[in-house]
């Protein structure tokens, strides 16, 4: 089965619709919310996991962006910049999903997007400022 | 240093580095070799062990001489980027701190703050070659009468930048965690409550001071690689003390030794030197070391020969005991259990993440090899630090 990490960003117009619901209903794709926040009068923003056949879940996106949701797929959104990165680890414990691991043969601080959720914790952990992107805080 | 025994001299050994065949290893590559030869082959054997770390040390600043201005002035104040540096030394000098932040920051007022931008970021920008804005004011004397200057310069147009740590590469550290119920944001990195993970900031058996615990040979005027370039110790760290908590192979459980370091900022290499924003906390600056160790007799074959297995370090509440200033260690940990990534607080297994990095610490030690390889030579140190006896048996 396909899975996907998104970010869901609703503006004040749709923040208090439902939608997601429609997900399962309509689409058959299983949602699962890993994380979530209400930024009262100004947006609501959801991670939530997708799973499904590849193209249920390609076509719940759309209907998502049709409602007027703006979706990213976190896979494409934290970013580690290997130049700044010196593999100190600092990241490692914060991240809850294990996507920040360390191999521990070298020590080396291994970066996961697949897994990782945007909670934007290692970007707070990050001495260099080496991991960037949107994550459930509005910068 | 009267209790030190050479059976290998320093001039024994640079003649071996001049030669060619000097036999040099890092830290890492030691232990191994201990266990295979035993101490005494190994001191026949080797010659150098060289270290290494690389992890945020808030003691460290930069000396810097603008170079004199037509008309001249007496800069008392003097900013780079935003970020003011002491300008109370003579007239064109300052000295700019790691953890001084810009004029503007909003420091914690916004918890946790972010604090993007501060000292250790200037000393990273000069080193990197970027260009940095400096602003000085002076009040005018009738030697010095200009009173504002701004220009944009790099490190090119100044006359000085002199890398001057008082307090560097702490020979053992705190592994940190946190009792408290909430999370804490701290120098030890963001520590989860209920004593949920550790952090800890020591590159272990590779760290220099580490191989040599009680300072034979290093001290004042000992050659290190300071940030990529060659730079030397200049006396021993502020808190320096070798009056610790030691193990029976002789080296520090806790704290101990300090050493303050020099070098030519012109001449480092921004992979070795990183301004640091620790959240919550500060600005700092994350430093590289690296010291090769002389294997002069049996007993320093033995303490280079220690891996994380022989090294200790405190398990220290953050989240109470640290900032009172108060209680006791929870308990202890060794750096061979940190690297496993978990570690036993209090009954539980919790993760244990590191804040210094091992690679860039091994690099060190690999590149210093190099170096040696290539000439560069050892020396003994001017002036030793203050010390105690080594009482443990080399087994």
């Amino acid at each position: 089965m396909y899975s996907i990490n998104v970010l869901c960003i609703f503006d004040k117009s749709i923040m208090y619709k439902p939608i997601i619901y429609r997900l399962a209903k309509d689409f058959d794709v299983l949602f699962n919310v890993l994380e979530a926040k209400i930024f009262p009068k100004l947006e609501g923003r959801i991670i939530l996991e997708l799973r499904g056949e590849r193209e249920a879940v390609d076509r719940s996106i759309r209907y998502l962006e049709e409602e007027g949701v703006r979706v990213e797929v976190l896979a494409d959104k934290i970013r580690r910049d290997e130049e700044r990165c010196v593999h100190c680890g600092a990241c490692t414990t914060v991240c809850r999903v294990d996507a920040l691991t360390i191999e521990r043969a070298t020590m080396e601080v291994k970066f996961h997007p697949d897994r990782c959720v945007a909670c934007g914790l290692c970007k707070l952990a990050c001495p260099v400022k080496a991991m960037s992107g949107n994550s459930i805080d509005i910068e | 240093m009267n209790t030190l025994e050479i059976k290998k001299s320093y001039e024994e050994i640079n003649g071996r580095i001049k030669k060619g065949d000097a036999v040099i290893v890092t830290a890492e590559e030691m232990p191994s070799i201990v266990t295979d030869l035993g101490v005494k082959k190994a001191f026949q054997k080797v010659d150098v062990v060289t270290t290494g770390t690389f992890g945020t040390m808030c003691s460290s600043g930069s000396f810097i001489n603008i170079g004199h201005t037509k008309p001249r002035m007496k800069a008392s104040r003097v900013w780079l980027n935003g970020v003011e540096a002491y300008g109370g030394v003579a007239a064109v000098d300052c000295y700019i701190g790691a953890t001084q932040v810009q004029d503007d920051d909003p420091l914690n007022k916004v918890y946790p703050g972010r604090f993007l931008y501060g000292g250790g970021h200037v000393i990273e920008d000069l080193v990197a070659g970027r260009e940095v804005r400096l602003q000085a004011k002076g009040y005018g004397t009738d030697c010095y009468p200009l009173r504002e200057y701004d220009r944009v310069i790099t490190i090119a147009d100044l006359k000085n930048a002199i890398l001057f740590n008082p307090r560097n590469s702490y020979q053992n550290y705190n592994c940190a965690v946190n009792g408290s119920k909430k999370t804490i944001y701290t120098y030890m990195g963001i520590l989860k409550p209920d004593i949920a993970n550790a952090t800890y900031s020591s590159a272990g058996q590779l760290s220099p001071l580490f191989n040599d615990p009680f300072f034979w040979t290093i001290g004042c005027g000992t050659k290190i690689f300071l940030a990529g370039a060659a730079g030397a110790v200049a006396w021993h760290g502020t808190q320096h003390n070798p009056h610790v908590q030691r193990g029976e192979n002789g080296i520090p459980r806790e704290g101990g030794g300090t050493i303050a370091v020099v070098g030519d900022m012109k001449e480092m290499d921004p992979a070795f030197i990183r301004g640091a924003s620790i959240t919550g906390y500060g600005c700092s600056l994350m430093v590289g070391i690296g010291i090769p160790i002389p294997i002069l007799n049996e007993e320093l074959a033995y303490f280079t020969g220690q891996s994380d297995s022989d090294i200790f370090c405190q398990v220290i509440d953050y989240g109470k005991d640290y900032p009172t200033g108060e209680g006791e260690p929870l308990c202890e940990t060794s750096y061979a259990e940190l690297k496993s990534g978990f570690i036993e607080v209090a009954g539980g297994r919790i993760p244990a993440s590191p804040l210094s990095s091992y690679p860039v610490a091994r690099k060190i030690a690999l590149t210093l090899k190099e170096w040696i390889r290539q000439g560069f030579t050892l020396g003994a140190p001017q002036v030793p630090m203050p010390t105690e006896d080594f009482r443990g048996t080399v087994r």
